[in-house]
């Protein structure tokens, strides 16, 4: 798959000597739920801002489509839509006005179809006359994507998009998301909610500390990185590991009647038919099993953990 | 060109100041309608004829100027300088659009209203006075001029300023005094000497009155030398935008 973003050497030190951008190479492919996790202050917004034309580089460039954003701004903003983290909006003007100066700003003519189209996906119609001010919270957010799609944009960036948004809204915006990759659009997400980036990224970007240390298929970051756990009722309680266990990465729970046996997906042999033989052996049975496999957080945690 | 972009910052500056009509056009009517009700009818009878022309009839130009540079210069540093405080900026510098369609935007709705506001004080003073109008493609040429003169001063307030209190700065404490000592209520030549050559370092002295000779054929300076200074304070008012946009200073980090 084409690239549709290509960011080269992209460094970027603020007035006050912070460096939140460190030589950050990355590229986008055309069509893709690209998302982006990092710690606070990890440069994630700074990355974006770029992008979109907020904040100058130090260093380094970026196309969008093959166009460079400094020197092809007109092209490359056209583009894209961004939704920024905060929640500003102008707390005077009427939610459709909002979207169609938002439309007119980025160099479209005049669509009140097309509006209603996107107003009526993010159920705001009916609120298309009442001032931004007396929105709640949520419905200001999707007020702030409904302004990021008014001028039709091909890249859409959502910077943290579920913040403070209840979960049954979220999973209507994850719809809309969805629907927008299903008509060609490239969507890159900032997210602290890692059960989204789960739930709808294709690659997955690990960024700390201003540099990117992991882009990678999020299926298989799962498969490389996931680690799985073996977890078994046993049919009477255990005071102690018998020694003919000693060798498995066991753990057993204080009241000794859960044995927990954590196996790396990676590896040929995951030990488990060996492991339920020499239980056998020993002696101690077992009336249930469950296995569970490490989620996208666990693995976030771990790797920015190791970086520090 | 982005026209769309540009109607967009226009008509929305436009409807905020309908929005606001109290504020940007009632407000000042009836401060300038107050002066000419207390300096025009009740105290101007008692006061000679300034260059054969009545008291009443000669704070016009003036009083229009004060509001048209005081009221230019607050709507167009308003309009840039909300957008920064409620964070709503990031959309105009994400939009694909150039410094010059901003700043028609901006400073072209600013200097609309400041020119439809100047004209309804010339009708509000009308009312109150005998006016005739020596010059008036002069009159609407100084108008429009000063009007997108200091519009455009008023985008650099909003650009500069990182609070309200600077917005109120400028208007307050520098040209409202400059206004009033600058001829506004009356002719430098009633002045000694010596304030009359301090007074000539007073820029909107020119401009008050180019303004004033438009009405009446009569002025304190040239005519071309009020043009002069009119046209020298846009042309750096613009060098300074340009400035601002190429730096992205308080604009861009």
């Amino acid at each position: 798959m084409s690239a549709i973003i290509s960011i080269k050497n992209l460094s970027k030190t603020y007035a006050g000597g912070f460096q939140a951008l460190k030589h950050v190479d990355l590229d986008i492919r055309r069509g893709e739920i690209f998302a982006l996790l990092g710690p606070n202050g990890a440069g994630k917004t700074t990355l974006i801002s770029i992008i979109c034309g907020l904040v100058n580089p130090t260093t380094g460039s970026v196309t969008v489509d093959g166009s460079d954003i400094i020197k092809d701004y007109r092209r490359v903003r056209a583009m894209i839509g961004l939704v920024p983290q905060e929640l500003t909006t102008d707390h005077f003007e009427t939610v459709f006005n909002a979207v169609a100066f938002s439309r007119g700003l980025f160099g479209k003519a005049p669509n009140p179809a097309y509006i209603e189209k996107i107003l009526r996906s993010l159920s705001l119609w009916e609120k298309k006359d009442n001032r931004i001010m007396t929105l709640s919270g949520g419905m200001k957010r999707r007020l702030m994507i409904a302004k990021a799609l008014s001028h039709e944009p091909t890249v859409l960036f959502l910077d943290e998009p579920s913040a403070g948004v209840d979960v049954e809204l979220r999973k209507d915006m994850w719809q809309v998301v969805r629907d927008l990759r299903a008509a060609g659009v490239t969507i890159i997400l900032t997210t602290h909610y890692l059960e989204e980036a789960e739930e709808m990224a294709d690659r997955v970007g690990v960024i700390t500390r201003g540099e990117l240390i992991l882009v990678e298929d999020k299926a298989e970051l799962m498969r490389k990185l996931g680690k799985k756990q073996l977890i078994l009722q046993l049919d009477a309680a255990l005071t102690g590991l018998p020694e003919r266990l000693s060798g498995y990465d066991l753990e057993l729970s204080p009241d000794g009647k859960q044995l927990t046996f954590t196996y790396d997906t990676r590896a040929g042999r995951t030990g488990i038919t060996a492991l339920l033989n020499d239980m056998r052996d020993a002696g101690v049975g077992f009336v249930d099993l469950d296995t569970t496999q490490s989620s996208l957080e666990d693995i976030f945690v771990d790797l920015v953990r190791s970086n520090r | 060109m982005n026209l769309y972009a540009v109607k967009a910052i226009y008509s929305f500056e436009m409807s905020r100041a309908v929005r606001t009509l109290m504020q940007s056009i009632v407000s000042p009517v009836l401060s300038t309608s107050l002066y000419f009700i207390v300096f025009g009818a009740a105290i101007g009878t008692r006061i000679a004829e300034i260059d054969g022309i009545a008291y009443g009839a000669f704070i016009v130009p003036g009083l229009i100027m004060l509001q048209l540079l005081t009221q230019s210069i607050s709507n167009a540093a308003f309009g840039i300088y909300f957008p920064r405080f409620t964070g709503t900026i990031y959309e105009l510098l994400s939009a694909p659009v150039s410094p010059l369609e901003i700043v028609l935007g901006f400073v072209g709705a600013a200097a609309t209203k400041s020119i439809v506001l100047g004209l309804i004080i010339l009708a509000t003073a009308a009312l109150f006075v005998d006016l005739h109008i020596a010059h008036p493609i002069w009159m609407l040429t100084f108008l429009v001029l000063t009007a997108i003169t200091f519009s455009l001063f008023g985008f650099i307030i909003g650009i500069w300023a990182d609070g309200f209190e600077k917005l109120q700065i400028i208007p307050l404490l520098i040209i409202t005094p400059l206004t009033f000592l600058g001829g506004t209520f009356y002719s430098i030549d009633m002045l000694p000497p010596f304030w009359q050559k301090v007074t000539l370092f007073n820029p909107v002295v020119y401009l008050v009155s180019g303004f004033r000779w438009s009405f009446f054929g009569v002025s304190d300076v040239n005519i071309y030398a009020s043009l002069g200074a009119t046209l020298a304070f846009l042309l750096l008012s613009l060098l300074i935008v340009w400035r601002i946009f190429k730096t992205g200073y308080r604009l861009k980090t």
